[in-house]
């Protein structure tokens, strides 16, 4: 079965979405993300999007599921990497991802990750 | 005058179909020649009237319109299946309404996105909904 691949990078977890997913394929990411965070004890997930030339509610629902999925178990998500033509699409969309936080890029998203990670873990 | 210069039916039945209408509408909106960010828009508003009539609509088609009219040139998109239809067309636009596990923000969504909008919904006798953008946001 076709699947998006999930990188750990010490305490984080690494997902590039590089295809226009279709929906099983969105929800087997949910499934595995889950599953991985579990395994590995992931701290963060960083979700890279820069692949993506659309991002429609269905895609934001998956995005949201995931965050809220990480956080219940104690890790934070970081969405990096969006396209300034899909960041100037959502907000016509009405797509606001309330409690996701963005980043420009996997290595910005990776030290926003790590600083919280620093500062004890704790979100504020 | 406006004319059609090109004119083609696609099928949507599966989220594979989605996939393929959103690939299809982005080669058609690149032709006419739509501004990258025009092209997002268009393809996202399409891909979530897409996802309707395959989730919502139990299948069918969208109808993809090349539109010439003087210098400028739109894309005109229209979905029609056979499902149910809307009981009640301005609920279903409100953002946040969704009868399924959805954020609600397809159909205001798509409005939003494209400069022409038009539904046509009855109960039992299936939905219709169109769209237009015109390139460069042009607005008439
Ligand atoms: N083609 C359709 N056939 C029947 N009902 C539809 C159709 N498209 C939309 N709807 C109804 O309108 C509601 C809102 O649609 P939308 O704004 O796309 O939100 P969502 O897809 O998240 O539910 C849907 O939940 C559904 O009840
Ligand atoms: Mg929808």
């Amino acid at each position: 079965m076709e699947r998006i691949p999930i990188l750990q990078m010490g305490p984080f977890l690494l997902v590039s979405i590089q295809v226009d997913m279709h929906d099983q394929l969105a929800m087997t990411l949910q499934d595995d993300l889950t599953e991985q965070i579990v395994k590995a004890r992931a701290k963060g997930v960083v979700i890279d999007i820069s692949s993506l030339e659309v991002v429609d509610s269905f895609i934001g629902r998956i995005l949201g599921n995931m965050a809220a999925m990480a956080r219940v178990l104690d890790a934070e998500t970081v969405v990096v990497g969006m396209q300034p033509a899909v960041a100037i699409t959502l907000v016509e969309l009405g797509l606001s991802l309330p409690g996701i936080r963005t980043a420009l890029n996997i290595e910005k998203g990776m030290a926003l990750l790590r600083h919280k990670l620093d500062a004890g873990g704790h979100r504020c | 005058m406006m004319t059609v210069s090109r004119r083609e039916t696609r099928a949507l039945r599966s989220s594979d179909d989605v996939v393929r209408v959103r690939q299809a509408v982005r080669q058609w909106a690149m032709a006419q020649g739509f501004s990258l960010v025009d092209q997002t828009k268009m393809v996202t508003a399409a891909s979530e009237l897409a996802r309707n009539t395959v989730d919502y609509g139990g299948g069918g088609n969208v109808l993809l319109e090349a539109l010439n009219e003087g210098s400028r040139r739109g894309l005109k998109l229209t979905f029609s299946d056979q499902g149910p239809g809307i009981a009640d067309i301005e609920l279903a636009l409100r953002d946040g309404y969704t009868s399924g596990s959805g954020l609600g923000l397809g159909l205001g969504g798509a409005r939003r996105l494209t400069n022409e909008f038009a539904i046509d919904s009855t109960p039992g006798g299936g939905t219709r909904v169109t769209i237009t953008r015109w390139q460069c946001g042009d607005r008439r």
